[in-house]
């Protein structure tokens, strides 16, 4: 498809130009210098600087909470224990300033959400609503081994538009139509000429050449599921770990989600809020016995899910896009380029 | 730091050899600049991976909860008094543990230098007199150690262990001129409503994932009141006054027996200062009771016991 030009100077008129058909959403930081995707107030923009933020951008469809129904038990109401869903929004939303690995985690978080036989409505309805308007990496940061997951700096395979910072000006790629639509709304309409076409391909090179950082997991598919279980190497990489919830919560890939009642009197919602692997709570059953009680069996399952069952299940690669946060968030350093080095070897 | 790392491989060295442990619990070397992560050793020929450094910002108090066996762990001055609190708690056994005391003159966070240098940083070197280099992509920058030291080492004064088996080095010195709950002052003079705001402020960003929790040494209830689901205490999902509801439980949870180490801001992946909340809880017990967390066995932490004497200012 065709890649336009846009000067820096154009790109805020041309944004809140396409609010009139879109709801924008994009990266922004918050207090302690962490950062996150949000809706953008009027006024607002997409936060360029930011390379990789700290929480990935799948909450943009698959919010930590998410009301998935109301209902009342006061049998006075008609209404009585009749579970309704909540007015939502699905009109369309421009989710600018992606990086091509988070959206790339998408297409990954839809294999669970959007199977042949069932499909999560929240989610499918959110996804649907969403033109990916990507930024291009082309100062990738070190914990960045997007490459060695199948994707990498400029991949546009997530995408609806690529962005690439080139100075004065973004180069847009438009990958579908679902982007050229998103181009015209913001009344963008510049071809960009040859040379800024070279200039682009010369770009992806130079980025994809500044990724040191590199896994390697072709053996893992190979190897027996019961062996890599039981290696000792488990519990050396398990023992520093907390069984907090941050790499599940700050992966992009991460999709599980747990589904919660509350009560006020005799009002209710039913929640749907994200869960994590990490936590105890994750497997008990009601009688109280858990399955994975200790937290070696929750680390290795976590690793195990992501390396190699999911390789074993859908023969796509792994279930990790590379982005580093896990290993940057992480409060004891466990390092899934590490641990999948062992997993390899 | 050398002196301390070749004593710690030594002592760790000598106490396997010796199977008067079976397992050594320390730090390591991480993958990261600023970041030096708890490791176990079992044989005297993995002592050479365990090390020490600045950024040994997890209380290694928290891998000792109901351990079994005998074990021998290193411990800094906020590490040894969580230890204490254990022992007082009956979460371990004085017999079963060989603490190993390190004197320690404060610890630095990588997100606090991150945020103070602004561009990823690829090495940080520390000198003898202080001074620390951050070298990021083509920048370097110098730093007093003193300067971006982590809150709660600024203001601690129990530097030295309070009770261990041995020590790496001599003790080291306190300063004098410690104001340690000037931080608590700044939010007890502000107005009741500015006061609820800043609390409100300070955990906005709150994912809870619950590392502060997972990383608290005095947070080992078998099951944590988040996660109880009959009665659910509180509701699941990102709502601020869940979240408050958790952080405020929490930290009344420790409240006598929080030693300050600092562990659940350097574990937030969101660089909440938490401590806002326990160091005034701090602040009381010291100011209505005169205790301090961890300082001796022999008495039980401030809220699970009484006296006659008691002042009653509290109760209003």
């Amino acid at each position: 498809m065709r890649i336009l030009q846009i000067d820096k100077k154009d790109w805020s008129a041309g944004l809140e130009k396409s609010r009139k058909d879109y709801t924008l959403m994009g990266p922004v930081k918050e207090g302690n210098n962490v950062s996150k995707f949000k809706e953008l107030a009027a006024g607002e923009e997409p936060d360029f600087s930011i390379t990789t933020t700290t929480m990935s951008p799948k909450s943009v469809v698959f919010p930590q909470s998410e009301v998935m129904f109301t209902f009342t038990t006061d049998s006075a109401s008609a209404d009585c224990n009749i579970m309704k869903v909540p007015e939502k929004s699905y009109s369309p939303r421009a989710v600018i300033g992606i990086r091509p690995f988070d959206a790339v985690a998408m297409k990954i978080v839809k294999m669970n959400f959007d199977t042949p036989d069932y499909q999560d409505p929240y989610w499918c309805d959110a996804y649907a609503a969403c033109t990916f308007i990507g930024l291009a990496i082309t100062d990738p940061e070190a914990c960045d081994f997007s490459t060695s997951t199948g994707t990498g700096p400029f991949d546009t395979s997530g995408l609806d538009v690529l962005l690439v910072d080139a100075g004065d000006y973004y180069l847009a790629e438009v990958v579908t139509d679902k982007g050229d639509s998103w181009i015209q709304s913001a009344s963008f309409d510049q071809e960009a000429d040859a040379e800024s076409v070279e200039i682009l391909h010369s770009m992806r090179k130079e980025a994809k050449k500044k990724i040191e950082s590199t896994v390697e997991f072709a053996n893992i598919d190979k190897k027996e599921t019961l062996d890599l279980y039981n290696e000792k190497y488990w519990d050396s990489i398990s023992f520093p770990c907390l069984n907090c919830g941050t790499c599940t919560y700050v992966c992009p890939t991460c999709w599980c989600f747990d589904i919660q009642d509350e009560m006020a009197h005799k009002n209710g919602r039913r929640m749907k809020n994200w869960d994590s692997c990490m936590f105890p709570n994750f497997t008990i059953h009601t009688t109280g016995h858990n399955p994975r009680n200790t937290k070696l069996m929750r680390v290795r399952q976590r690793f195990m899910h992501k390396l190699k069952y999911h390789q074993s299940k859908y023969n796509m690669g792994i279930m990790c896009v590379g982005c580093g946060r896990c290993v940057t968030s992480c409060p004891v350093n466990i390092d899934i380029r590490e641990v999948c080095k062992q997993m390899n070897s | 730091m050398h002196t301390y790392i070749d004593k710690i491989r030594e002592i760790a060295s000598r106490l396997l050899k010796e199977e008067a442990v079976e397992m050594v619990i320390g730090y390591q070397e991480g993958t990261l600049p600023m970041i030096s992560p708890p490791m176990s050793v079992r044989s005297a020929e993995d002592v050479e991976k365990l090390t020490w450094s600045s950024h040994c910002c997890i209380n290694l108090a928290n891998y000792l909860t109901d351990i079994k066996g005998k074990v021998a762990v290193f411990a800094k001055g906020c590490d040894c008094r969580s230890i204490v609190n254990h022992i007082a708690e009956g979460k371990v056994k004085r017999e079963d543990v060989v603490i190993i005391g390190v004197p320690c003159n404060g610890m630095m966070e990588r997100r606090t230098i991150s945020n103070i240098f602004g561009d990823e940083i690829e090495e940080v070197v520390e000198e003898a007199d202080g001074t620390v280099i951050v070298r990021g992509k083509g920048r370097e920058e110098k730093y007093q150690k003193s300067d971006i030291l982590r809150q709660c080492c600024r203001v601690c004064v129990h530097k030295n262990p309070v009770l261990y088996d041995e020590l790496v080095a001599d003790p080291v010195a306190i300063p004098e001129d410690i104001q340690r709950y000037k931080e608590v002052e700044k939010i007890e003079a502000r107005e009741i409503d500015k006061r609820w705001k800043f609390f409100e402020n300070l955990i906005s960003t709150c994912i809870r994932c619950y590392a502060c929790r997972d990383a608290c040494p005095t947070c080992y209830c078998p099951t944590c009141f988040v996660d109880e689901a009959q009665p659910q205490w509180v509701g699941k999902g990102d709502d601020e006054p869940d979240v408050m509801t958790f952080h405020i439980l929490r930290a009344f949870h420790t409240a006598g027996r929080c030693t300050d180490c600092g562990a659940c801001v350097s574990a937030c992946p969101m660089g909440i200062n938490m401590r806002a909340f326990t160091k005034k809880l701090e602040k009381d017990c010291l100011d209505l009771w005169d205790w301090e967390a961890g300082l001796t066995s022999d008495m039980r932490p401030a809220l699970e016991t009484f006296t006659p004497s008691d002042p009653e200012d509290n109760f209003k």
